[in-house]
């Protein structure tokens, strides 16, 4: 049980967990100091400054230089906190940060299936030679993919916890999203927004290859989709 | 100054006989005007929908903590509900939905709004009732068939509404992805309604502390809890109105064929979140500050010693109530709006942090050097400080918004609302309704009890809610109902049975409050004018106070947190004593400092 409440993050299979971890160990650390100084001055205070007979309460009203310290001091770290923040919110979310190699693939997400739309051996979407398949998302690894995501229905969440990412699949838009996986494996893709009856069983398989297996692998399928 | 010599005569006038009260039943006790009666009305419906939301919690929790094994008494719902006792997904999702709906709109909200904006406004500030009596009492019987309709939900063809407390359309809009047509309906009509209730109480409230308060009571000696309930007031008559519009719009979509949030005929979804956010946001401080003004007024009570630093803590209500307005896109991290606004979002809920932090280091500095007496109302007023802690600091981590990448939607950001909501408001609640039950019933709480009820509601609390945090980090999505469908989440699953025994335990403890709460009122000893010692203006009337409540137009001569001053032998000085007992003060002091 003490081993599943730890505040270590599991472990990571994309790029992105450099980008992110840190952040979390950073805030954890400055909120962890600032939540232990907090409550053991209360209960220090509570302790030493209980109700005793004979004594009164200290007539104060206030002290504005201890306002302007608390002020100054809180604004500062949580700018500080936005400021180291902002790069890899730009590099994860930002337009202009998908890498340029990418691999494209698309997903429509409907109510409770991820379908996802391969490139086909030319590596490019929307040709002949592109094909779909239902709950299974393969990734080549130490490659950048970047997926087309939309929605045919409700809103769904594309949510890959070991790569740290998170997108919503809204109908009527196609939201670009990506990541670089760095281990071969296989991973779980879940459904982070409510959706419907099916929102709990709205899981998909992600596969991480090496270049070859995700090669061979796209070979096999277009050979398939092309004898049907 | 507040008001005007001829104001008041004005008011004295009509209430001449405070005391004598030969109104027939029905209207002394049902169709009230009176704003004491009106609050009591609005604390028993808002009590009975915490029961509701609680009771929906613990279907939750079983069903999270054993997937798949029958609900205790599941057998006798209805076989829409349950298939042999075992939960089905439907109901689940109906759950979710309404504890949300119950909680945040039928619960907290009244609680903290309904009931202590109407009971503490007028007799805090010296005033014989709201400026507008008859609307008061509408807004309370607009709110009892919204609370109705919302809960007729449950009792039509495909239940009620499931499409979560935000109602993310297109979900909420187009019954062929829920299969609820008639209950997302009544969603929408009932929050319609409650919205009315919600704009009449509101600007009430405005009015009534703008225009009554009694000579004397200027803007910096109104107790805190006054101007945290005012600047709520504000952020109510501004936001519901968009949550009405957004409403509306779905309604239509649900009903006449409109399509505003649905992309297949041009509509767009984002634009439901948008506005919902827009009122959702300030709505998270609507339920936040009046639990952060009565903690103030209880903490400098129960620690004898003036609020420390009256004037920043009005600064940081007010700056609350104006930041508020422009971080509601930090919900919305994820959802596909333009990431550049991210970044924007971001550093407005970074900075929102600040008047938080600075409200939290000023009930330090009220407890610091104080004489600390533990009574039930401060006990809980304490743990409100101490959660709410916990769940602003939690707020940096998904406001941090690389980092919410990864949190979003999972139960870090579960964890971190029932801090905010239970940890903070409620806990605020209880704390205000143990401090003024005397007040309000002329009786006291079994302070024995309350103080059994408190230890035990913060430990069961703390082992429901903590470890969801640690949840949230392992990645676990929210609103799942059966988390053992992924394989990274059965191994947490001893986590969720914890959690779920956990609440059942806190469930439990709560009866022991409601069992205090019903026999005291008949049983409890009688109480005293003014049990706690307080400064404020309603502990000089009886308890409970007559209808029009003061005989005659109190003067008020000093801020409202004047305990332990030299200039008395007592330990406080009531706002309306001229000259403070014993020590030779002519003049009376002024306010603040």
């Amino acid at each position: 049980m003490d081993k599943l409440l730890s505040w270590m993050l599991p472990p990571g299979a994309s790029t992105f967990v450099g980008d992110i971890d840190w952040i979390y160990y950073l805030i954890l650390a400055v909120t962890g100091i600032a939540f232990v100084l907090v409550e053991v001055a209360l209960i220090v205070f509570l302790i030493r400054y209980r109700k005793r007979p004979g004594r009164k309460a200290t007539y104060i009203h206030g002290s504005n230089r201890a306002e302007i310290i608390w002020t100054s001091v809180t604004a500062v770290v949580v700018v500080i906190i936005g400021i180291l923040s902002a790069p890899a919110w730009n590099k994860i979310k930002g337009r202009e940060g998908v890498p340029p190699n990418a691999m494209p693939i698309g997903i429509e997400a409907k109510q409770f299936e991820w379908n996802v739309t391969y490139p086909g051996p030319d590596g490019k979407l929307g040709t002949a030679d592109d094909f779909t398949i239902r709950g299974q998302l393969h990734v080549p690894v130490d490659r950048p993919t970047v997926a087309m995501l939309t929605s045919q229905d409700a809103i769904h969440s594309f949510f890959v916890p070991s790569f740290r990412i998170k997108q919503d699949a809204v109908p009527g838009m196609h939201i670009r999203v990506w990541f670089q996986p760095t281990k071969v494996g296989e991973y779980e893709l879940g459904c982070a927004e409510l959706c419907g009856l099916g929102h709990y069983r709205m899981r998909a398989v992600v596969t991480v290859h090496t270049q070859q297996d995700y090669d061979r692998w796209v070979a096999s399928q277009a050979h398939s989709v092309a004898q049907r | 100054m507040a008001t005007t010599a001829t104001d008041t005569s004005a008011y004295t006038h009509d209430h001449g006989n405070a005391h004598v009260d030969d109104r027939p039943f029905i209207r002394k006790y049902i169709f009230s005007t009176d704003h004491k009666i009106i609050g009591i009305q609005f604390l028993i419906m808002s009590l009975t929908f915490l029961l509701l939301g609680g009771t929906l919690a613990m279907v939750m929790r079983w069903q999270l903590g054993f997937p798949g094994k029958p609900l205790p008494g599941g057998t006798l719902l209805p076989e829409t509900y349950t298939n042999n006792g075992v939960v089905l997904p439907e109901f689940y999702n109906s759950a979710v939905t309404m504890h949300g709906t119950f909680m945040v709109f039928f619960a907290i909200m009244p609680l903290l709004v309904g009931v202590f904006g109407n009971y503490l406004i007028p007799l805090k500030i010296g005033a014989p009732d709201m400026a507008f009596p008859r609307i008061n009492m509408a807004s309370f019987w607009t709110a009892v068939p919204a609370g109705l309709l919302m809960l007729a939900g449950f009792f039509v063809e495909g239940g009620s509404a499931a499409a979560g407390w935000t109602s993310y359309a297109p979900l909420s809009a187009r019954s062929d992805l829920t299969g609820v047509h008639l209950g997302q309906i009544f969603w929408c009509l009932s929050l319609i309604i409650l919205g009315l209730s919600s704009i009449m109480g509101s600007f009430n409230y405005i009015t009534t502390v703008i225009n009554m308060r009694a000579p004397g009571m200027n803007w910096f000696r109104l107790p805190l809890s006054i101007w945290a309930l005012f600047v709520t007031a504000c952020l109510v008559l501004l936001a519901i109105p968009v949550l009405s519009g957004a409403a509306i719009l779905l309604l239509f979509d649900q009903t006449i064929g409109t399509h505003f949030f649905d992309p297949q005929a041009g509509g767009q979804p984002l634009l439901w979140q948008h506005l919902f956010w827009f009122f959702g946001h300030p709505e998270v401080y609507i339920l936040i500050l009046p639990a952060m003004g009565m903690a103030s007024d209880i903490i400098a009570n129960g620690a004898r010693k003036p609020i420390f630093g009256y004037t920043s803590m009005v600064l940081a209500i007010i700056s609350i109530g104006f930041l508020g307005w422009g971080v509601w896109g930090h919900h919305m991290f994820q959802s596909g709006m333009n990431p550049t606004l991210g970044t924007t979002f971001m550093i407005s809920t970074l900075l929102i942090a600040v008047p938080s932090a600075i409200k939290t280091f000023n009930w330090l500095g009220t407890i610091w050097q104080g004489n600390i007496t533990f009574h039930v109302p401060m006990l809980h007023a304490l743990a409100f400080v101490s959660m709410f802690v916990i769940g602003g600091l939690s707020g940096v981590f998904m406001a941090a918004s690389p980092f919410d990448i990864y949190i979003h939607d999972t139960y870090f950001i579960v964890a971190h609302l029932h801090y905010v909501l239970f940890g903070g408001s409620l806990f605020a609640i209880f704390a205000a309704v143990t401090y003024w039950y005397p007040k309000m019933f002329g009786r006291m709480m079994n302070p024995f009890w309350g103080r059994v009820h408190f230890w035990l509601t913060l430990v069961f609390y703390n082992f429901t809610f903590f470890p969801m945090h640690q949840l949230g980090l392992h990645g676990h999505m929210r609103r799942i109902y059966d988390p053992t469908q992924y394989a990274f989440l059965r191994e947490m699953q001893p986590v969720n049975q914890f959690i779920s025994i956990s609440a059942f335990c806190l469930f439990a403890t709560q009866f022991l409050f409601a069992a205090n709460f019903i026999l005291s009122w008949f049983k409890g000893e009688k109480a005293p004018n003014n049990p706690w010692l307080d400064n404020g203006l309603e502990w000089t009337l009886p308890s409970p106070p007559p209808h029009g409540n003061f005989a005659t137009v109190p003067t008020v001569y000093r801020g409202p947190y004047e305990y332990s001053s030299p200039h008395s032998d007592l330990d406080y000085i009531p706002q309306n004593v001229p000259t403070p007992g014993g020590a030779g003060a002519a003049h009376p002091q002024p306010a603040g400092d």
